[in-house]
Order: structure tokens, then C-alpha cells, then sequence
């Protein structure tokens, strides 16, 4: 029974993941929402690995260092530095006021368990019951990048959304053909790079990170 | 061998631009890139036409009749843009708005964007679709803040973050149908094949994909700027400089369209029912009447016509979604004509506006004036994008809409109406900007009118006779895409 044992660590991971989304809802501080960018990370690549282990699916150990090198190592640290040298490390009030969010985040885990319920049901993998948590952590990231009005946090929340897919796929179907996990790794990549880039931009034209000021684009 | 070129000749150029970008000729490599690539589809498009539909490089790559015809037109409309861009950019430079090293960004993601657009339409997997076609976005993102104006930044935070969202979507899609074929292909590279899913598509888990399609539909139809997830769309076509609104209207909601209807293949022949047609004719028809309103509130000329672009869009998503070789035909038709269209009206546009120094609509007059090409270019831009025969766009419209009454007249009034207010509201707005009275000075470099009136001969051309290779060409991928 030596898999069932494993299962209790990946269904106790993705619990994790749940919580850390949970967390991230709640959280005002941008430095405190990278640090828990990256432990969902962690969780994430951990997740992967034992699967990987357990299922002798080999290229999940790609995945699994993929995740660990670039969501947990590179760009936290990159989104670190940002935060440093914009200096823009208050506490920010999302839209909604933070008990409200984590009600409707409570419906948007009801209503995922839900969606994944049919699809969990026909899948064949050991890992399936954590679908439902994935399509939670995607929703959820979703509901993040809405009550945010910052650029970094927005993109935080995208990010946490692209993790949420990808623990799905594993969960689902444990994982993705590799070369569309390394193709889907580096628009990330790009894409963060592109932010930042992006992001210099905004603060030299506006002197702030706070999307607030782009509003102006709407229909009279 | 061709695909290689054709893949490999503007990632060179991206990368060669992206070094010596800022040189003086750096407009003129472009174009040459771009002569480069077009000269590697046509190369292959000939081969497609001898040798009929070929896998290339172990089933990585598949050409049929459906993607041949695309890869041909974005091609071709990249090269003419790249023409156009030269003195367009050139221009912009004097006028302040970009320095050497915008300059260089621009020269080289142009490349990277064109490069990414047809590798999606080449491959024969559908995760690298995916993948392209966020390199697509990604490429196009720094282009649209080109001018670092606050608008500007606003239009690509929008169209960064709204894309990213639905193209995130089209991800999940992918992996819900990966997960129905891995049942079937077994797990692995290939069971992303579009062609191993083709040829097992009945075999596939019906619910699984009328889910994946939903979130495929929606992820993509971003892009294809589907009302109601176009609000990218506008905002990134006015604020950007004209020539990556042209490739994006002409071409980039050309190959996310494509990508929708790639996966609308296998979910027809896995469900055997109309449910992605219907689907597709709910988004469309909603896409043409929202926009058509909308144009009529306009007062930025690029806005309006990008709004246009929605119309249109939604006009061939709705024709797709009917379905069956008439209505796929006159889809094909109409994607073609769209592009050249739209391309060539954005290019007069682009000159009008930088003559005018502005693209608010009230503030340019009398283009036929001081500058007769660029008024007639835009006038007849205009009547042709309005339908108005004999040129290409009317042959199209006309198949969609006589369709449209045998099968779904339901939904011809709507459509004839939203045509109807479309015609008049942008016909009221273009005609005072070419006749009317100024005093506007002339722009410092000749402006290049050829691409315009290149793309308006080619759609007047097909109005009048579509050559019976071209015909035959269109009737194949009409019945390849069923429905």
C-alpha cells in the first residue's frame, strides 16, 4: 500500500496549494505575496515530483525542476529586486474588502468541485480527486487578478493561475507532453520579462504602479 | 524543406534585427526579411498545390489546403506592411514620437510576431499552437506601448493581462483535450497530433470535449476579439502605430480564428452534434451587432475601423458556424478579403493620421485635396470593406448572408441590419474626411501607397473572377472543415 501513502502526500500538497491561494487572496503586502507565490511554488514542484516518483512518469521530473527553477527560484528573486527598486512595498487595499473576497472565494471552491466532478469521474489517474482543488486554485488566482489594482499583484495572480493548470494537468493526466510543458514554460519566461520591461514603463510614464490611473480608455 | 525556411527566415530576422536594428536601413532589412518569407511561402504553397496535404518533419508540421492558404496571406500581407512601415516609421521618427532604439524593438519583434503567427498555423500539434500564440501576444505587447504615451501603456496593460487570461483558458482547453485523447493515443507527444486526433476524433470522450471546446472557444476567441471578450481589441488597434494595427487586424485575428476552428474539426466529429456551430454563431452574431453599434460612437478613426474588424470577425466566426461547404467557403473567402481590406485601409489611415496629427475624425478633412492617393486610397478602402460590389468583400457577404437565409433566417435580420447601420455610420464619418476642406501641409517622406492600392486591385480582382486554382483551393478546405 505503499501508494496509497503517497497519495496522502500529494491530496496533503494540494490542500496546501488550496491554502496558500486562500492566503494570497487575503494578503495586503506585495514582498508577503511574492514569499507566497513561491512556496506555492514549492508545493507545486513537490506535488509533481512525488507523483513523478510514485507513477514512474518520468518526464514529471522535468516538470517538477522546471517549476522549482523558475516559479520558486528565478522569479520570485526577480520579483524581489522589482519590488526593491520600485520601492513600492505598501500595503495595498484590493477592490473588495478582503472578507468579502474569501466568501466569494468559498463559492468559487464549491462551484469548482463541482465542474471537475464529471471529468475527475472518467479520468484514470491515482491523483484524480485533486482536480477539483486545481480548478479551485485557478478560479481563485482569477478572483485575485480581478480585486487587484496593482500591476505586480495582477501579474501574481496570473502567474498563480498558470500553476493551477499545471497542477490540473498533472492531476488530470499526469502532465503535459514534455515539449509543451517547455514551450508553455518559456512564454512564461518571456512573458515575465515582458513585464518587467513593461512595468519600468508604466512607473516612468505615471510615477506609480497603481492601474488606477489607467482608466482612461473607455467607451464615451 | 520550405517549412524551415519559412519558419527559420524571421526568427533569423528577429534576431538579426534585434542586434543591428537601430542601423539606417533597418526598415529596408525588414522588408527584405519579409520578401524572404513570403518567397518561402509561395515556394510551399506551390509544393501544397502539386503534392496536395503533407506532413513535414516527423508530423510536427502539416500543410493542407486550410492552413496553406493562410500561411500564403499572412505572408504576404507581413511583406506589404513591411513595405508600408518604411517610410510610415520613418516619418513617426521625425515627427518625435520614436527614437533608434524603439526603433530596433519594433524592426524586431515585427519579425518575431510574423514568425510566431506561422509557426501556429504550420504546426500540427495543438500545445504548440498554444504556445505560438502567446508568443504571438507576447511579441506584439511591447509594440502596442511603442509610443510610451499613457493611453498607450493602458491599451498594452489591457491587451497583456485580457489575453493572457483567455489564452490561459485555451490552456486548460488543451489539457482537457489532451486528457480525452491520452485514453485513446496513449500518453506522449503524439496524442496532441491534430492528425492522430483527427483520425480517432469519433473515439473521443464526448463530454470532455464539448468542455475542452468551451474553453478553447473562449480562450481563443480572445483573441479573434468575440464580443464579449473584445475589449483588448480596440483600445490596443488605436493606441498602437498603424502598421501593428494592420497585422493585427489582417492576420493575428486570422490565426486565432484558425486555431478555433482546428479544434472545431475534432469536437464535431467526437459529439456528432451542432453544438460548436451554435456556439459559434451566438458569439458571432453578437460580435456583429455589438459592433456595429459601437462603430457608430466612434470618433478615432482606428478605433472605428478596429471595431470594423470586430464586425467582421464576428461575420466569419458566424459563417464558420454554420457550417457545410458553402457557408465554410464564403468564410475562407471573406478571411481573405478582410485581411487585404482592412490592411490596405489602415495603411491610408496611418498616412491620413500623420498628416492630420491626429486621429480624431472631426479634425481631418479633405485628404483628396492635398494628398489625392492617400483620400482615394481610404475612399475606396472604404466602399470595398462596406461591401459594396463589385469588389471581393461583397462576393463574401452576399454567400454569408443568401446562407444565411436557407439555413438560420433567424438570424438574417440582425445581420442585415447591423450591415446596414456599419454602412452608414462609417460611411457618414470617412466621406467628410476625404472631400472636405483644409489647409493640412504635406508629410516629409513620400508615403507608400502602392501596398494600398495592391490590396484593393487584389480584392477587386476576386470580386469580379476568383481564378479556378484558387476555387478549387478554397472548396477543399470548405470540405475539410465540414460541419
Amino acid at each position: 500500500m505503499t501508494l496509497a501513502y503517497h497519495l496522502q502526500i500529494v491530496n496533503l500538497l494540494a490542500a496546501l496549494l488550496l491554502l496558500i491561494s486562500f492566503a494570497m487572496l487575503s494578503q495586503r503586502r506585495v514582498v508577503a505575496l511574492v514569499t507566497l507565490f513561491a512556496w506555492q511554488g514549492a508545493a507545486l514542484a513537490t506535488s509533481t515530483a512525488i507523483v513523478a516518483w510514485s507513477t514512474d512518469q518520468h518526464h514529471l521530473y522535468y516538470s517538477a525542476a522546471l517549476t522549482l527553477l523558475l516559479k520558486v527560484i528565478a522569479m520570485p528573486w526577480y520579483f524581489y529586486r522589482l519590488v526593491r527598486k520600485l520601492n513600492v512595498n505598501r500595503v495595498v487595499e484590493p477592490m473588495i474588502n478582503i472578507p468579502t473576497t474569501m466568501l466569494i472565494g468559498i463559492v468559487l471552491v464549491i462551484f469548482a468541485f463541482n465542474l471537475a466532478l464529471p471529468i475527475s469521474e472518467i479520468s484514470g489517474t491515482v491523483t484524480r480527486s485533486t482536480l477539483g482543488i486545481a480548478m479551485a486554485i485557478v478560479l481563485l488566482s482569477f478572483l485575485m487578478m480581478i480585486t487587484r489594482t496593482k500591476a505586480i499583484p495582477q501579474v501574481i495572480g496570473f502567474l498563480a493561475m498558470e500553476n493551477g493548470l499545471f497542477f490540473a494537468a498533472t492531476s488530470a493526466t499526469y502532465g503535459m507532453p514534455l515539449v509543451v510543458e517547455l514551450g508553455v514554460a518559456l512564454d512564461v519566461l518571456v512573458g515575465v520579462f515582458v513585464l518587467g520591461i513593461f512595468i519600468f514603463q508604466i512607473r516612468e510614464t505615471f510615477d506609480s504602479l497603481d492601474l488606477k490611473h489607467m482608466e482612461k480608455l473607455r467607451e464615451k | 524543406m520550405e517549412i524551415f525556411w519559412l519558419l527559420g527566415i524571421p526568427l533569423a530576422g528577429g534576431v538579426f534585427l534585434a542586434l543591428w536594428g537601430s542601423r539606417r536601413h533597418a526598415p529596408e532589412i525588414n522588408a527584405l526579411f519579409s520578401l524572404a518569407t513570403l518567397l518561402a511561402a509561395a515556394a510551399l504553397t506551390h509544393r501544397i498545390i502539386e503534392d496536395g496535404p503533407m506532413m513535414v518533419g516527423a508530423g510536427w508540421f502539416f500543410i493542407d489546403s486550410f492552413n496553406v492558404f493562410l500561411v500564403a496571406l499572412t505572408a504576404f500581407v507581413a511583406f506589404t506592411t513591411a513595405l508600408f512601415s518604411r517610410p510610415y516609421m520613418r516619418i513617426e521618427q521625425e515627427h518625435g514620437r520614436l527614437n533608434d532604439k524603439r526603433l530596433r524593438l519594433y524592426h524586431s519583434s515585427y519579425q518575431i510576431f510574423i514568425g510566431a503567427m506561422l509557426l501556429a498555423l504550420t504546426t500540427n500539434n495543438m500545445g504548440i499552437l498554444w504556445v505560438a500564440m502567446e508568443a504571438a501576444t507576447l511579441a506584439t505587447v511591447l509594440l502596442v506601448s511603442l509610443y510610451r504615451t499613457p493611453a498607450s501603456l493602458e491599451a498594452a496593460w489591457k491587451y497583456f493581462i485580457l489575453c493572457g487570461v483567455g489564452i490561459a483558458l485555451a490552456l486548460f482547453g488543451t489539457i482537457l483535450l489532451y486528457f480525452a485523447a491520452e485514453k485513446i493515443l496513449g500518453s506522449g507527444g503524439t496524442a496532441l497530433l491534430w492528425t492522430h486526433l483527427n483520425g480517432v476524433k469519433a473515439q473521443l470522450e464526448p463530454t470532455v470535449l464539448s468542455l475542452a471546446f468551451v474553453f478553447l472557444l473562449v480562450g481563443y476567441g480572445t483573441k479573434v476579439g468575440l464580443a464579449p471578450l473584445h475589449s483588448w481589441l480596440p483600445d490596443a488597434h488605436a493606441e498602437g502605430p498603424t502598421p501593428v494595427s494592420a497585422v493585427l487586424s489582417g492576420l493575428l485575428l486570422n490565426v486565432a480564428l484558425y486555431a478555433v476552428m482546428r479544434s472545431k474539426v475534432l469536437v464535431d466529429g467526437a459529439l456528432g452534434t451542432d453544438m460548436a456551430g451554435n456556439l459559434m454563431m451566438g458569439f458571432g452574431l453578437f460580435s456583429v451587432v455589438l459592433a456595429a453599434f459601437m462603430i457608430k460612437r466612434q470618433t478615432d478613426v482606428k478605433r472605428m475601423f478596429a471595431y470594423s474588424s470586430i464586425e467582421h470577425m464576428g461575420l466569419i466566426t458566424f459563417a464558420f458556424g454554420m457550417g457545410g461547404a458553402v457557408a465554410n467557403f464564403a468564410a475562407l473567402l471573406h478571411m481573405t478579403m478582410h485581411s487585404l481590406t482592412k490592411s490596405a485601409i489602415f495603411f491610408a489611415v496611418g498616412h491620413a493620421t500623420q498628416k492630420a496629427g491626429t486621429q480624431l475624425m472631426d479634425d481631418i478633412r479633405g485628404l483628396i485635396k492635398t494628398n489625392p492617393t492617400i483620400g482615394w486610397g481610404l475612399m475606396l478602402g472604404t466602399i470595398a470593406i462596406l461591401g459594396v460590389p463589385p469588389f471581393g468583400v461583397f462576393a463574401s457577404e452576399f454567400l454569408i448572408i443568401t446562407t444565411a437565409m436557407h439555413e438560420h433566417p433567424w438570424a438574417t435580420p440582425f445581420l442585415l441590419l447591423a450591415l446596414g447601420v456599419a454602412f452608414a455610420s462609417i460611411f457618414g464619418r470617412v466621406q467628410p474626411m476625404v472631400f472636405g476642406e483644409t489647409e493640412l501641409p504635406r508629410l516629409p517622406h513620400q508615403p507608400a501607397l502602392a501596398p494600398v492600392f495592391l490590396h484593393l486591385g487584389l480584392v477587386l480582382m476576386l470580386g469580379l473572377f476568383i481564378p479556378p486554382y484558387l476555387a478549387d483551393w478554397y472548396r477543399q478546405a470548405a470540405e475539410l472543415l465540414g460541419g
